[in-house]
């Protein structure tokens, strides 16, 4: 299975498809926090562009929940 | 009257100069903020910038360094009239105003470094977001997930280049319930513990 399609979130191995968004991700995740910060390969990706950036393929993106307390 | 050479004894001498010419911001004066800035200014960070639109009431005093004749008072100048009374020789820069998109870069335009210490997850993400875009190469560190008690082994930092998050990244407040001194403390420490590290080491994470 080396050519197995992948992509990880926070280091959980999930299937990879051409044209993948980052909010198709959260959406596989069922990841329902509000307020989060996502970096895609280490890029810093802003909220209004969640439904346009593709994730390439074997890319690490990192979901962050950001949770008030203070 | 204690000279300044009296008051700096026993300091670090490679790391100690650095912090005496930084310059660090701290977004929110509250269980996390007002925690960051006693420590720091303890610390010797020579200016810090204070930004907190608030003011001190009662409920904050289970867990913000305010004391009871204080409450009323704008949090800026309550925390800072705390300050000056240990360190006489830290400048203070204080903005009594709702952080904003638009007014962000003019207040923390001077800072090396940035601690997020807001409240709640919206402002976080605003914050995070604008000095990222503002300040893509300096560091800011913020909080995430304080609530409750205990579980100091949940604990940790992430680190994501020039973004770090501290907190154990889950727990949430419960409706009516603060967060609680000893945690939200510990967390504030351990934003403001890695602020010096940062500071004083040009490594990266």
């Amino acid at each position: 299975m080396c050519n197995e399609s992948v992509f990880y979130v926070n280091g959980q191995k999930l299937p990879w498809k051409e044209g993948l968004v980052i909010s198709d991700a959260l959406k596989m995740m069922n990841y329902t926090f509000k307020m989060l910060v996502i970096k895609l390969n280490g890029e810093l990706v802003k909220r209004e562009n969640w439904q346009t950036t593709s994730i390439p393929q074997n890319a690490d993106l990192k979901v962050i929940h950001l949770i008030s307390g203070g | 009257m204690i000279s300044r050479e009296e008051y700096f004894s026993k300091r670090d001498p490679y790391a100690f100069p650095i912090w005496q010419k930084a310059t660090v911001g701290i977004a929110g004066l509250g269980g996390l903020g007002s925690n960051i800035a006693v420590s720091l200014a303890r610390a010797g960070i020579g200016k810090l910038i204070l930004a907190d639109y608030d003011i001190v009431t009662l409920e904050n005093l289970n867990r913000q360094q305010y004391n009871i004749s204080q409450i009323g008072k704008l949090k800026v100048d309550a925390i800072a009239e705390y300050i000056h009374s240990f360190n006489p020789f830290i400048e203070l820069i204080l903005h009594s105003v709702l952080i904003t998109p638009e007014n962000f870069d003019s207040i923390f335009d001077e800072a090396d470094l940035l601690l997020e210490a807001f409240d709640e997850a919206e402002q976080k993400e605003m914050l995070i977001s604008c000095w990222t875009s503002s300040f893509p190469n300096k560091h800011i560190i913020a909080a995430s997930g304080i609530a409750g008690y205990g579980k100091n082994e949940t604990i940790h930092t992430e680190h994501y280049g020039f973004l770090h998050i501290v907190g154990d990244l889950e727990s949430e407040l419960t409706e009516g319930i603060s967060p609680i001194a000893t945690r939200v403390a510990l967390i504030a420490n351990v934003q403001a513990n890695l602020a010096l590290e940062l500071l004083a080491s040009s490594k990266g994470y």
